[in-house]
């Protein structure tokens, strides 16, 4: 029983960080239609930044908030200036975020060195938990209390503002928005700023746990991607069920059948798409 | 506004889908409170000659004036805040919002200076009644029907000074044809410029002041609906019928 408890806990662990990531890359898909194959760097870039910030600072939490704003300052200007002259070309866009993670990459080699580093959480996070003989790491709870929050304020924003409708009518269609009045780069702006803040910061929060080495971000991207893939682009309730789904079948996939950890992943995704082309909750493209 | 000039003004435009070249050089205006209708068959550029105007297709010659300004190299959601709005072919009306969302996505207060009652959501809904039980529904609940009067009411939402009608009556049931042309005839009324494009010509001519028909991309016969109606040469070829 302590065994299946543990084996659930870490994998909703995991999809909470692998939600973070993949919600940012579902609403740059959703409104841009820009497939963001940066997204994962941007993940690595974000714990490089926060790391930083945390020698600089000590402050944890400040550290979460640098990493997500400085990767969105940087999504923001990769979209306007790069991204943006491409509209339309799918494998153009494709070749250019592609680009910027060998770019990034390099930069990360000469910034912060080629050795893994480790990062500590904040002492109070550092604790063991336990409920009767279930015991857990403090730290995998913060996780995911952190990322249901973040799904909540999403969900708000997305539902109930008028930004939100104004981006939910773009991921509908994005020339019509434009012909309501929508005024259709600042929305671009926004979601491509939103969704790197995510990804900035999801890196952050992954990185007491999971480390910053360089191939991490090529390690946890894929996982977002089927996440966005099973769920449906552009669905917030699909990314939140995709990603728990993708972290438990991944921990007990490698718990049980460590030589086939990839495969226990992308059967159920094959599995899932072929029943659902357009993903749990997508709708048809 | 401008002194007594046309609110719309087209000039030479020649608007290129890729490499198809599809309106070749096309002029027409319209004036406060027209209705203007372009007739033409499938393929002669009537959806392209809105979307040259509305933004989302620019011209790569020629020039668009809307209200006295210069909206040829403008971004679609600049055009329709200077007062275009557009009721597009097929009714795109936005699937994942509310029909409530969908009119108040592009709510834009009117002004009273024309002494003609601004658009709101109270005034909206008093001319299609039938969207005021259906607010809460999603927008992809709706009948077509329903549908088509959503993409008017929400257009009207914008407080618009021209409208941009492509194809309003197209797969609607005669009775609802029927109510379309009222709520024009009601358009008509306040100063509202429109720009109807149809394919159903007995509900074109009805409704409109003033008709010009395309064919490849430029205006081949204009004149008053009467004279069209009349006019057994020009509809049997350019209009089929």
């Amino acid at each position: 029983m302590t065994f299946w408890l543990t084996q659930i806990f870490n994998g909703v662990s995991y999809g909470a960080i692998v939600f973070l990531l993949a919600m940012g890359l579902s609403l740059i898909f959703g409104v841009m239609k820009v497939i963001n194959v940066t997204h994962g760097t941007y993940f690595l870039v974000g714990a490089y930044f926060g790391l930083t910030t945390l020698k600089q600072t000590g402050n944890f939490f400040l550290a979460i908030l640098i990493g997500g704003i400085a990767i969105a300052v940087m999504g923001i200007v990769i979209e306007r200036v790069f991204l943006r002259r491409l509209q339309g070309n799918d494998l153009g866009q494709v070749l250019i975020t592609m680009g910027f993670v060998l770019v990034l990459q390099d930069a990360i080699l000469v910034i912060w060195g080629p050795d893994p580093v480790s990062m500590d959480a904040p002492k109070f996070l550092a604790s063991t938990g336990r409920i009767g003989g279930f015991s857990f790491p403090m730290y995998r709870l913060f996780l995911i209390v952190f990322a249901a929050v973040t799904a909540a304020a999403l969900w708000f924003f997305e539902s109930r503002t008028k930004i939100g409708s104004s981006v939910r009518a773009a991921v509908d269609d994005v020339e019509m928005a434009g012909g309501m009045g929508v005024n259709v780069p600042v929305v671009f702006s926004l979601v491509f700023g939103l969704g790197s803040f995510l990804a900035g910061m999801s890196g952050v929060l992954a990185a007491p746990w999971l480390g910053i080495q360089a191939g991490l971000d090529f390690e946890i991207l894929p996982f977002a991607f089927v996440a966005i893939i099973v769920g449906g682009m552009g669905s917030l309730k699909g990314a939140v069920v995709a990603s728990l789904l993708v972290g438990i079948i991944d921990n007990l996939g490698k718990t049980f059948f460590p030589e086939f950890a990839y495969f226990t992943l992308f059967l159920p995704m094959a599995v899932i798409l072929a029943i659902r082309p357009s993903g749990l909750f997508g709708r048809a493209m | 506004m401008t002194d007594n000039g046309p609110m719309l003004k087209v000039e030479d435009i020649h608007t290129y889908y890729g490499d198809s070249y599809v309106l070749q050089g096309l002029s027409l205006e319209i004036a406060e409170g027209q209705v203007m209708a372009v007739l033409g068959r499938n393929g002669m550029g009537k959806t392209t000659l809105i979307r040259s105007i509305i933004g989302f297709t620019k011209p790569r010659t020629g020039k668009v004036t809307f209200d006295g300004a210069d909206i040829t190299a403008l971004q679609p959601h600049e055009i329709v805040k200077l007062g275009v709005a557009l009721v597009p072919q097929g009714r795109r009306i936005f699937p994942s919002l509310t029909v409530m969302e969908n009119l108040l996505l592009g709510e834009k207060e009117g002004s009273d200076d024309g002494g003609e009652e601004p658009w709101d959501m109270d005034r909206v809904l008093a001319l299609f009644p039938r969207l005021k039980e259906r607010l809460r529904n999603m927008g992809n609940q709706l009948s077509g029907g329903e549908q088509q009067m959503l993409a008017f009411a929400r257009s009207l939402m914008t407080n618009p000074k021209m409208l941009l009608l492509d194809e309003p009556t197209e797969g609607l049931a005669p009775l609802l044809v029927r109510a379309m042309g009222e709520t024009l005839s009601k358009l008509k009324e306040s100063k509202l410029a429109i720009l109807l494009v149809e394919q159903n010509m007995k509900f074109a001519l009805a409704s409109c002041d003033y008709v010009h028909v395309l064919n490849r991309g430029r205006v081949v016969h204009s004149s008053t609906p009467e004279e069209l109606a009349a006019n057994e040469e020009i509809k049997s070829r350019f209009l089929g019928v």
